[in-house]
């Protein structure tokens, strides 16, 4: 869901890199405090996975693809807002490097995978994890949150496209909506996955577990 | 994490890079779906703010476009992957010694 350039009006892409750079701002203060030394390669190699899955487009209904977000997953090792730095990190590479996702649409799409997507889905993860105890509540944790970041940051993006005037909402939100509900069972396995094979490797990598 | 552990989890997010990435479904996104479906999709033709090296993860000039999108691959998961690491040894937190 890279938004191009061209798809935002002025007044919405410009309020949203206003947005994201404060987030951001923020998340590098509440990352400088708790950032301890054995993350410091994680976020690297976290960043490089969730780069490298972007990439890996399958298919789902109806001659459309999706691919990873990864925001949850990134939240899930290396908490939520050094997670949203590395999802901003490989949005701002993605978009400088390899078209994808519009310099002016940067800050909307930093605003809805890094912030919404991933610091959201940070946060249903969290309140699973306090309901359900153990590796199960991880398990279980990831899975929802990581169908509903996709979900949330998909509707974010009709939001704003409905906000310019591109699309009226009633019809981009349950277009968008649906078919990042396909897309997010995606996000879900591949989440699962790669969470389910630390927790049983490097249960001390996922985020104050233990 | 070891050094072993690190270098194992570059080397497959490298793997999926350069060896996955070529099969990747070439299938408009979601995003794209609906801008189709719905008849914005031209609103985005012809407005690039900014010219980029590799667009659309396929390196220009080569021939081979299997092997241009396997290097886009690399290159982006080691820049990205250096980028991560670097940015977060910037902001960590001094340790008491």
């Amino acid at each position: 869901m890279h938004i191009p350039d061209g798809f935002l009006s002025t007044n919405v892409w410009v309020g949203l890199w206003v947005i994201s750079a404060g987030f951001l701002s923020f998340c590098v203060q509440k990352t400088r405090q708790i950032l301890k030394d054995k993350m410091v390669p994680l976020m690297g190699v976290v960043s490089a996975f969730i780069f490298a899955a972007q990439m890996l487009n399958f298919p789902v209904a109806g001659g459309t693809s999706g691919h990873l977000l990864g925001g949850v997953l990134a939240a899930v090792l290396v908490g939520p807002w050094a997670g949203a730095i590395v999802i901003a990190c490989v949005l701002t590479v993605q978009s400088l490097i390899f078209q994808d996702g519009g310099l002016t649409a940067l800050g909307a799409n930093i605003f809805n995978m890094s912030i919404v997507g991933t610091i959201g889905g940070y946060f249903i993860y969290r309140i699973i994890t306090k309901l359900i105890r153990k590796d199960k509540g991880v398990l279980i944790g990831t899975a929802v949150a990581a169908w509903i970041s996709v979900v949330i940051a998909s509707s974010a993006c009709a939001l704003e496209l409905a906000l310019s005037k591109t699309s009226p909402l009633n019809l981009v939100l349950p277009a968008m909506a649906g078919v990042h509900s396909l897309i997010g069972i995606g996000e879900m396995l591949i989440t699962l996955l790669v969470i389910g094979f630390v927790l049983k490797v490097r249960p001390d990598l996922i985020y104050k577990y233990a | 994490m070891h050094k072993k552990e690190i270098i194992a989890g570059l080397l497959a997010a490298l793997f999926l890079a350069f060896f996955l990435s070529p099969f990747a479904s070439s299938f408009p996104d979601g995003l794209e779906r609906v801008a189709e479906d719905k008849g914005f999709l031209e609103k985005g033709e012809g407005v690039l703010t900014f010219p980029s090296p590799v667009p659309d993860y396929t390196f220009p000039n080569q021939s081979n476009k299997g092997l241009a999108t396997s290097m886009a691959g690399l290159t982006g998961t080691l820049i990205v992957f250096g980028l991560g690491y670097g940015l977060a040894t910037f902001l960590k937190k001094k340790e008491p010694r």
